[in-house]
């Protein structure tokens, strides 16, 4: 199973579009803290309790995720090993995009991203439930749901929110070159490529700006 | 025009080689690059020494031999051209000029500037042909009825050279396009149908084992193939690959 480069390069393709699919589904439910804390409360519970959601869903999230980087690497250490001497003077930018050619630097600093957003939400979500095991969303004493106040409470640090924007920004670099990237691993080079460049082009910009004015704003608003 | 060649030497594959500098003079702007490199070697040989060994053999760009890493590009600046159609008017005088080997793994050095390319051979041989029966009632190819697209399709990929810039210029040293572009010109013709599954698992194994990289798809081979060969060809690759991997027993 996925000895040769072309089974590589398809899997690493499925792998990237459940995580951009991924990516579109989170941004829409944070999206609804900009307009509704109680939206947002009520669809944070469901995602958060929901046994298939729980169980399911999100173990197959994290396999997808630990896959991409994994693969990532693999690739990398084989595609350096390809060309044993490097060349003394190298054009790169002659014919490809900086994108392109370094999407294994966009996606360390995605993966460092994603460290500390385990560390900020993730494991205090997972020692919450499934250690201190209250699976109630509420803060003894408080009214309402616990997830908006905390969303805000991460927001307050500017040194934070920057780290959030500036990942986002590299993440937004990876998408521009990954987005139509993935078509083209799985064979799909047609005559709707030209549309889904363009497609892909506002999908990786749009996206990234999403999370980034949503940190932005809950920053400004607390 | 005046100008400074850095030129990588090597004396053999075990030499570990090193960068250099020839400075020239009175270049003419109407000399191919190899012209050029010829008068350099003329200059050498009177010098008393070692010439220059660098690939070239039609000196038309249809064979594909002449193989250089010419500041920082395969074939050099130009676009759709190989090393022999480079022409000196492309630079300025007083440029400094990086003369490199095309680098791969699959692609060792054999000395100064000529590399061994026969990895590319050696995938051919894993698939990149047709059998036919030719006791005598071959069946006359332009009997067979083929769609314009298709035929077109095929003969641009058919027009790949082997020349290896591809791999020279993938950040990889990755052979797709050439390989796709070997695949995709029997695979869109009937004649190629009946040996298609086979022809792409066994050229991609080839390729593999040959140490070549992976594809990145930055699409920087479809931009130095003097012959325009196109990305295109790779997805039809990845497509037949596929259908190939999940129809065989
Ligand atoms: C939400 C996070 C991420 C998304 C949405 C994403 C998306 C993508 C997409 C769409 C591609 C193109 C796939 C293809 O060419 O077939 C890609 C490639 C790549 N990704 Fe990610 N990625 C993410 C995180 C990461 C992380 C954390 C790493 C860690 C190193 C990473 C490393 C890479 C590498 C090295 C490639 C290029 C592989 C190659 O073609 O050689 N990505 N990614
Ligand atoms: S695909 Fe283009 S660059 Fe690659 S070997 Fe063929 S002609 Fe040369
Ligand atoms: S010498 Fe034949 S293509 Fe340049």
């Amino acid at each position: 199973m996925l000895k040769s480069s072309i089974a590589k390069k398809v899997a690493m393709s499925l792998s990237a579009f459940f995580l951009m699919f991924f990516l579109l589904q989170h941004l829409a439910i944070n999206l609804t803290s900009v307009f509704s804390a109680d939206t947002f409360n009520e669809l944070s519970h469901f995602m958060g309790t929901n046994a298939l959601v729980q169980y399911v869903l999100q173990p197959v999230l994290l396999f997808g995720v630990v896959f991409h980087f994994i693969m990532g690497f693999v690739l990398e250490i084989r595609n350096k090993s390809a060309r044993d001497v490097r060349y003394v003077k190298n054009n790169g930018s002659a014919n490809s995009t900086w994108m392109s050619r370094n999407m294994i630097w966009s996606g360390l600093v995605i993966l460092a991203f994603m460290f500390l957003h385990f560390v900020d939400f993730w494991i205090p979500e997972i020692n919450t439930k499934f250690i201190q095991g209250d699976w109630s969303g509420v803060i003894a004493g408080e009214e309402g749901y616990r997830y908006f106040t905390e969303l805000q409470h991460k927001f307050v640090s500017p040194i934070r929110v920057g780290v959030y924007c500036l990942a986002f920004v590299f993440l937004a670099l990876h998408l521009l070159h990954g987005f139509n990237s993935a078509f083209q691993s799985v064979g799909a080079n047609n005559k709707y490529t030209k549309g889904l460049k363009k497609f892909g082009v506002a999908y990786a910009i749009l996206v990234p700006l999403g999370f980034i004015i949503i940190a932005l704003f809950h920053h400004f608003n607390h | 025009m005046k100008l400074i060649l850095k030129v990588w030497r090597q004396k053999n594959s075990s030499d570990k080689g090193r960068i250099e500098t020839y400075p020239m003079e009175n270049v003419s702007e109407h000399m191919s690059f190899l012209e050029m490199m010829d008068v350099l070697n003329e200059q050498l040989i009177s010098q008393g020494t070692d010439p220059i060994a660098f690939d070239h053999d039609c000196r038309e760009g249809i064979c594909g031999m002449c193989s250089m890493y010419i500041n920082g590009e395969a074939h050099g600046p130009d676009r759709g051209i190989t090393t022999c159609q480079l022409h000196m008017r492309k630079f300025n005088d007083g440029d400094t000029i990086y003369v490199e080997p095309f680098r791969a793994k699959g692609f060792p050095v054999i000395k100064d500037l000529t590399v061994d390319r026969s990895a590319f051979d050696r995938i051919q041989h894993a698939g990149g042909f047709i059998s036919v029966n030719t006791s005598g009632n071959t069946q006359d190819a332009n009997a067979i009825p083929i769609p314009k697209d298709d035929a077109d399709k095929a003969f641009d990929a058919a027009t790949c050279i082997g020349c290896g810039a591809c791999v020279a210029s993938c950040k990889n040293a990755s052979a797709m396009l050439f390989v796709s572009a070997k695949v995709s010109q029997f695979s869109l013709l009937p004649q190629g149908k009946v040996e298609a599954k086979r022809r792409v698992l066994n050229m991609v194994e080839q390729m593999d084992k040959e140490g070549f990289g992976n594809c990145t798809n930055t699409g920087a081979c479809e931009v130095e193939c003097p012959k325009g060969i196109s990305l295109e060809n790779i997805a039809r690759m990845n497509r037949e690959y596929l259908k190939a991997s999940v129809a065989s027993e």
